[in-house]
């Protein structure tokens, strides 16, 4: 802004030593002469009409034509003059998107975000294409876009986002601490999530989210799965694994409840399958009913802890409590259940494997000698009556 | 003859009406047996979608009904009716067993307590299947009639315990082990897919769609069978009573057309039911 600032003053002292006249390109007033006529158009069909009186309230208002527009130098100016160059204010931003997945330029001008050059606002100001409120249908122009998203292979985020408990709050709600795009993307040095440097880089994930949720960033950090992560051990799970990146819901909501174990089961396969045994699991993968036990109503959801933690609340002294958060009645000897008991394995639950081996022996050998029987007796009776009516004169058969 | 005289002749020859009928099982018999049929179909249909959680048509079912809560609560009320069937059951046979001082519940011709004659029908009925012997004759309960009977018995009072130990799991946490609570769901699961499979496809062809039956037989709903169905079944039974003089005592009246359609509509439904209830069962149990 500095820059800016003493740009503008240089040319306005220069301005009042050499005066008015033929030849220099003047005042903001000079330009609007011409260019405030609203259908005034280049050769290709651009409108090249300016608002004054919108420039004039604008951040750029106090800037003049000519400290953008610097290859106009004289007045009637050339038909092609040189493209107006931001970076030469704001270098800054201008080296961030260089390296950013946004740096090609011909395709992201800096006004495809900020809006036209001529009506640009403070990020804070509502009418700001930056504004909080607006990030998310500023970025949605091209992120909402199935088109562009099917060409550079990217997830069509602009509606997952706005059906987040992130957009709800954002758009529904109008809470301006709602994390909107750029809160974790970054805005101008967007990297990829491939990139280590990128606050969306799976390791960086926490450290993003714990911006807003210190809390629950500081619980996540002291558990397994966070310890793991900071370990450098990039298979457990961070934030995004579990909540998505864009599609956030609440997590008390049937949704969430209904989606959030295949999460877990995709590396604790052992235990998914385990769980799929049990009347946790039978009940709660039908829906509606989906009160029952998921991975984290025992486990915890951030701060996992193994069952060896006293903290845990898995560890044997806490599991009455455990339990009794939907058990009324839950006892020491009710919290001996074993929600991951495997049947089929002889070594682990010896009386599980031997009481499903004869049930299972029970159900295969009575069926098994019945249908036999039945069979054989069907056969017989039908062919006793097929004779029984041949004998009787065969009018049925 | 027209057509209508013939098809009035072969409707008479069809009704049997002169033809005498037999008592063979009391009114309350027969309504237990229907709230034993009708808690039972209500228990598969709402314990399989859990059994097979992870199905299409489990899911779907689950959705229709509006949830699970819904299937639990409707399981739980069926069992409550099978429960009070059972009992029932129970209570009457020690009344008529201690207090009418009844004979023959225990041991006997007339009684459900398998003995040798059963073994020996057993193994001659399996001869004849395949032709090396004559036809066994049957007493009043024949052995598979008796296996059906201790099925069912054994099967409500197992899958019973396991359920309630279940459904009030804390206290039953108070006097059984810990891995009890985990085989309490093996075992419902199991012996309810052995019930369902069971009756199903071996008490339903056994019973009612054997040639001899087909398709149904309709006694336990009418409470009586004609003479001639009566002889053949059973011919010990009638023999004996001949013998001894009491068969018509046992005479009963003919069905009336609305008890046979009756019978026919709920038999038809329940069998239906249960048939599709196989179909799913098979279908999801093959695939597991």
């Amino acid at each position: 802004m500095k820059t800016v600032s003493s740009i503008a003053l240089a040319f306005a002292a220069l301005a009042l030593v050499f005066g008015p006249g033929r030849g220099m390109a003047q005042a903001n007033s000079d330009c609007l002469a011409c260019h405030a006529d609203a259908s005034m158009q280049d050769g290709s069909g651009h409108s090249i009409s300016v608002d004054g009186h919108k420039f004039g309230a604008s951040l750029h208002g106090s800037l003049k034509c000519v400290d953008c527009h610097t290859s106009i130098k004289e007045y009637p100016h050339p038909e092609q003059i040189t493209a107006v160059k931001c970076e030469s204010c704001h270098a800054d931003q201008a080296e961030g998107l260089a390296g950013s997945v946004h740096s090609v330029k011909a395709e992201h001008p800096c006004t495809s975000c900020h809006g036209d050059a001529h009506s640009i606002f403070p990020k804070n100001d509502p009418r700001s294409a930056v504004y909080a409120l607006n990030v998310p249908r500023t970025c949605g122009a091209c992120h909402g876009n199935d088109a562009m998203a099917k060409k550079h292979g990217l997830p069509n985020v602009y509606p997952l986002y706005m059906d987040s408990i992130h957009g709800f709050a954002l758009g529904k709600e109008g809470l301006l601490v709602a994390a909107n795009c750029q809160s974790c993307h970054g805005s101008h040095h967007i990297l990829s999530h491939k990139d280590p440097q990128s606050p969306t880089y799976k390791a960086n994930i926490p450290k993003t989210c714990g911006t807003c949720h210190a809390g629950i960033s500081a619980n996540y950090m002291g558990g397994v799965h966070g310890k793991a992560v900071a370990r450098g051990n990039l298979k457990a799970p961070v934030c995004t694994d579990c909540h998505t990146a864009h599609a956030i819901l609440q997590p008390t909501e049937a949704a969430f409840r209904m989606q959030s174990t295949p999460i877990c089961g995709s590396c604790h396969k052992e235990k998914l399958s385990t769980y799929h045994d049990t009347f946790h699991s039978q009940l709660g993968s039908l829906g509606g009913y989906v009160e029952t036990a998921r991975c984290w109503d025992c486990h915890g959801a951030h701060d996992v802890l193994p069952a060896s933690d006293p903290r845990s609340p898995i560890a044997k002294a806490n599991l009455v409590t455990t339990c009794g958060k939907c058990h009324a009645g839950a006892n020491a000897s009710f919290v001996n259940y074993q929600p991951h008991a495997n049947a089929r394995n002889r070594k682990l639950n010896p009386a599980l494997y031997f009481v499903r081996l004869f049930m299972n022996l029970l159900l295969a050998g009575t069926l098994t000698f019945f249908v036999i029987h039945t069979i054989l007796w069907l056969i017989r009776s039908r062919y006793d009556q097929i004779k029984k009516k041949a004998a009787e004169g065969g009018n049925h058969v | 003859m027209s057509d209508l005289e013939h098809a009035a002749e072969q409707s008479r020859e069809k009704s049997h009406a002169s033809e005498r009928h037999f008592m063979r099982f009391t009114p309350g018999q027969r309504y237990l047996h229907a709230a034993l049929f009708t808690s039972f179909l209500g228990l598969a249909a709402t314990g399989l979608p859990l059994r097979f959680s992870e199905s299409i048509w489990a899911r779907g079912l689950a959705k229709g009904v509006g949830g699970f809560g819904a299937i639990l609560f409707f399981h739980k009320f069926c069992a409550l009716v099978l429960t009070a069937a059972f009992l029932i059951h129970v209570k009457d046979l020690f009344t008529r067993a201690f207090v009418h001082r009844e004979k023959g519940i225990f041991w006997g011709k007339t009684s459900m307590v398998a003995n040798w004659k059963d073994v020996k029908d057993l193994v001659g009925h399996l001869r004849w299947f395949v032709g090396l012997g004559p036809k066994p004759q049957f007493e009043r309960y024949a052995y598979w009639e008796k296996f059906d009977y201790w099925a069912v018995f054994w099967g409500m009072i197992v899958i019973g315990f396991s359920g309630y130990a279940m459904w009030f799991a804390p206290f039953f946490a108070r006097f059984l082990p810990g891995w009890a609570l985990n085989a309490v769901l093996v075992i419902h699961s199991e012996e309810g897919l052995l019930a369902i499979l069971f009756i199903f496809s071996i008490h339903f062809v056994n019973t009612h769609l054997r040639p001899d039956s087909f398709p149904m037989d309709m006694v336990i709903f009418t409470g009586v069978e004609s003479e001639e169905e009566f002889k053949h079944k059973r011919p010990l039974e009638y023999e004996g009573l001949k013998a001894q003089g009491k068969l018509e005592a046992r005479i009963g009246d003919a069905p009336g057309i609305w008890q046979i359609n009756f019978s026919k509509v709920v038999g038809f439904t329940a069998i239906a039911i249960g048939l599709v209830l196989l179909v799913l069962t098979l279908s999801a149990y093959l695939r597991e």
